[in-house]
């Protein structure tokens, strides 16, 4: 059987273990590995050694002239087409770059901003013109650029932005006032994507130059952490803008807005996921060299559980990242139009939008990882790591605002739930097939994995958990009808199980696919990490769907009890001695100072 | 101006090297590897040589086996125009059969200079450069850390640093092979751009079996061994006067290296 290439609309969630094929970090290639080590060289030897300047914003032109520097060479181009001065790079290469961008620094912010959310609605939605006069500058960096959605009184909310723009008597250009609130790379940006509303209703997206009448920024924030990146305000007075540079159509800039951030979310899983390596380099090499009770702390188990645990889960949050990447790499590859032709980026967008659970699921996913990975890092390091003089203390305040912007994790949460029921209503997925497959089977019992396959216990874990998943969805829905959305713990625990389906079919999958390519030997760290991961999810969310339940049951026993006899049928937790795997898994994280697969 | 850089590819100086279990050599499985480091200086002259005289050609010449494309790609990506990889599967070189395969090769193209690193991170043996010059009889400067072509193009002018700050100046006719040690040029990065053109930049492959014509290697790898554990470190506390006088002591008794 021909694999399809990577799912569609979260068809993960029903689909067997092995429908689709997923691309690992295994297959890169020669060229993509290199362009990870220009990445990293470029961080390590340009960037890190400013730090402290960079940091304490020192001074204020070493970001952008760092961003030139990374123009350059070649590091802002990869994903802008040739015709425009790029290298029309998929986004798996993309990927390599973006996680390798990342060490000791701050600097990926602005980076990252600069290459996604920044040079992309360009791409994606710009006429010929706008392309042909600004994507050439942004490739080279002669042009910084910065996005500008949030205001004051609309974050989560940003269809509710307040910035007006009207046009002028003779219809040549649009008049903004209005102000945009945290924009990042702001303090130097040359280009702006300005999202306002045209006569206060219709939601619009602007190409905005500094250098045009009416544009200027307020002072910089003080902020928690990324203090090497710039956040000030844009304000527009009387700002005008030449009709030119409507980007899109008037009232459409709710598309751009979104189908941005659903790309933004990706690349940001992408730096968590490097963050994440980076910062297991320090801890692995610091628990070797700390020294108490005449020991080095990696002789303490507790530290080697920590360690194992970073790795397991950075290991899953790369495989869904680049499970992501080539899933969306495939699919504008098999897109047929041309791609110089107008309608060519208007199919990318739909590939994206059907996507876009997949891509909020490596944003949550990863900024929660990073969360965990720099947390841990900060205790491995002790006092140390609360210090200034040591990576752990900055890695973990920077992380934090990464489950803040591009939607926060609650938002992205709830629009995993939200847009599959939606796709149900519209009839584009089956769901209600589902449910009544996973309701079919209460009765007749489910089709188990040929014990003889590899890893074939956790397959039928993991087919459990898509079970359980849809079964939660489907009572949930029942029961509150419409009037679910304002039940959001439900939401966000459905959101949940759909996560972790995600997450552990991908390093499954991943680690099957090493089995198969490379051999047992070369798969066995992945199984271990995978079945760890299992062995201790799948009865976390478990007890949380039993609770769930319970809440649904409202009181009711009798109701919980054929949930709860409906939740023994379809799923049983399986154990493994993750105790021994870990220690196997933190043995070569510890000799191999750094993460491991 | 036709360039030749002798490149190897070595185990990245930051790879914690281990030994087989059978004591038979080193332990490659996670070993990373890079272009020898100095090689990588000499990429950096070679391209600046041929940017000054606005033509001309850099060819990577390897000597190696298929692994070492990665880092020979790596020098093309850089801005080199084509390379040579003498592959070497199946056969164990030391330095004398790795200078008799590259002086067999260099020749035929017909090379003006001939850059090499002033040695090579893995073996330390600093001894291929020096045998390729003495099999082709072409002259040799070894460590330079400054090069400069004469207006005429005839020869190069060659700064060698030797001990104590002292510099020593030669004018050196062409052909010549000439060792780089870090100098004052760092190499550059290999642009993206220059990464994916260097995709297609062709690298001709010659067998080195072909080469050898019966010439065998003069050394013999008998056995390996890691070097011991260093001992944790001793901090003197006190006066500094006592200090001084304990540190000497212990140099001396201890230590045994003054
Ligand atoms: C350093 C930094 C850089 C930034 N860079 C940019 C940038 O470059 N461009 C840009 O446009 N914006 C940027 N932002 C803005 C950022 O995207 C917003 O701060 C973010 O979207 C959250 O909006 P808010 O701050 O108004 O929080 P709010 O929307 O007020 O949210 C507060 C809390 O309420 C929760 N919440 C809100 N709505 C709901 C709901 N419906 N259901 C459940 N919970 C909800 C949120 O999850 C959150 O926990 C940046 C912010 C920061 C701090």
């Amino acid at each position: 059987m021909v694999k399809r290439n990577g799912p569609f609309s979260a068809s993960f969630l029903w689909e067997p273990v092995g429908t689709w094929d997923l691309f690992i970090p295994e297959e890169l290639n020669p060229e993509q590995k290199e362009l990870a080590k220009l990445a990293r060289d470029f961080i390590k030897n340009e960037v890190e050694p400013l730090r402290e300047k960079i940091e304490g914003k020192l001074e204020p032109s070493i970001v952008p002239r760092l961003l030139k520097k990374a123009g350059e060479l070649g590091l802002l181009m990869a994903e802008i087409p040739e015709a425009y001065g790029g290298l029309g790079l998929n986004k798996i290469t993309a990927t390599v770059i973006a996680e390798n961008a990342t060490g000791w620094t701050s600097f990926m912010v602005p980076l990252m901003c600069h290459t996604g959310i920044s040079t992309l609605p360009i791409l994606y939605y710009g006429t010929e013109e706008q392309k042909k006069k600004y994507l050439p500058k942004l490739a080279t960096g002669e042009f910084l650029g910065a996005y500008a959605l949030t205001e004051a009184g609309s974050g989560s909310d940003a269809l509710a932005a307040k910035t007006k723009a009207t046009l002028s008597p003779d219809k040549k250009y649009y008049v903004l006032n209005g102000e945009k609130q945290f924009i990042t790379n702001g303090g130097f940006a040359d280009v702006f994507t300005v999202f306002a509303k045209v006569d206060g209703e219709q939601f619009t997206a602007f190409i905005i130059e500094k250098t045009f009448p009416g544009v200027s920024c307020g002072k910089e924030e003080k902020k928690m952490g990324i203090h090497g990146s710039s956040t000030v305000p844009l304000i527009l007075q009387d700002c005008k803008v030449p009709v030119e540079n409507v980007l899109g159509e008037v009232g459409k800039g709710h598309r751009i807005a979104f189908n941005v951030l659903n790309i933004g979310r990706w690349k940001l899983g992408a730096a968590c996921m490097g963050g994440s390596k980076r910062i297991m380099e320090y801890s692995s090499k610091y628990l070797k060299e700390r020294q108490q009770f005449k020991k080095p702390l990696a002789d303490f188990q507790a530290m080697r559980e920590k360690l194992a645990n970073d790795n397991i889960r950075t290991y899953l949050l790369e495989s869904v990242i680049y499970a992501y990447a080539s899933a969306l790499d495939n699919a504008c590859a098999a897109i047929e139009i041309d791609k110089s032709s107008p309608d060519y980026y208007k199919v990318v967008m739909k590939k994206v939008k059907g996507l876009n659970i997949e891509a909020s699921i490596t944003k949550v996913y990863g900024s929660e990882s990073s969360d965990i990975v720099s947390d841990d890092a900060v205790q491995m390091y002790g006092g140390y790591g609360y210090i200034q003089d040591y990576p752990p203390e900055q890695f973990y305040r920077d992380n934090r605002i990464n489950r803040i912007f591009e939607g926060t994790n609650e938002i992205n949460r709830l629009l995993i739930p939200d847009t599959l029921m939606r796709r149900a209503l519209k009839g584009s997925i089956d769901l209600m097939g589902e449910i009544q497959k996973v309701l079919a089977g209460l009765k007749d019992g489910y089709p188990k994995t040929d014990s003889a396959k590899p890893l074939a216990p956790w397959i039928d874990q993991l087919e459990s958990l898509k079970r359980l998943a849809i079964y939660f969805c489907g009572v949930a829905a029942q029961k509150y009808m419409e009037k679910l959305r304002e039940k959001q713990s439900l939401v966000l625990l459905m959101a949940d199980l759909v996560i972790e389906v995600y997450a552990i079919e991908c390093g499954l999958q991943r680690a099957l696919k090493i089995r198969k390519i490379k051999g047992e030997e070369a798969s066995k760290l992945a199984e271990l990490m995978t079945i760890a991961y299992i062995s201790e999810k799948i009865p976390e969310m478990i007890a949380r769907t039993r609770q769930g339940l319970f809440n649904v049951a409202e009181g009711n026993d009798q109701e919980f009890a054929s949930y709860e006899k409906a939740l023994n049928r379809i799923i049983q937790p399986q154990l493994a001695p993750t105790e021994s795997l870990k220690e196997t898994i933190a043995a070569r994280v510890l000799e191999k100072e750094g993460y491991v697969v | 101006m036709k360039i030749a850089v002798l490149l190897k590819q070595t185990p990245d100086t930051e790879t914690k090297i281990k030994i087989k279990s059978d004591a038979s050599g080193v332990d490659e499985t996670d070993i990373k590897w890079i272009i020898n480091t100095y090689d990588e200086y000499a990429v950096e002259e070679a391209l600046r040589l041929k940017e000054a005289v606005g033509t001309g050609e850099v060819v990577i010449v390897t000597a190696g086996i298929k692994r070492a494309v990665e880092s020979m790609r790596q020098a093309l990506a850089m801005g080199a125009d084509r390379g040579i990889l003498i592959d070497t599967e199946g056969l164990t070189l030391d330095s004398y059969t790795a200078a008799v395969i590259l002086a067999k090769v260099l020749p035929n193209e017909k090379f003006d200079i001939v850059l090499a690193g002033k040695q090579a991170v893995d073996d330390d043996c600093v001894q291929v450069a020096h045998g390729v010059a003495t099999l082709l009889d072409w002259p040799c400067v070894w460590p330079i850390e400054h090069i400069e072509l004469s207006g005429d193009k005839k020869s190069v002018m060659v700064v060698r640093p030797v001990s104590g700050g002292t510099k020593e100046v030669f004018e050196v006719g062409l052909p010549t092979i000439l060792c780089c040690d870090k100098g004052e040029h760092d190499p550059r990065y290999a642009s993206l751009p220059g990464i994916m053109k260097a995709k297609t930049k062709p690298i001709q492959e010659l067998k080195a079996a072909d080469l050898l014509a019966g010439e065998t290697p003069k050394v013999k790898w008998v056995n390996f061994s890691l070097p011991p554990d260093r001992q944790a470190g001793k901090i003197l506390k006190g006066e500094p006067e006592q200090v001084c006088a304990e540190l000497v002591k212990l140099l001396r008794e201890e230590a045994k290296v003054i």
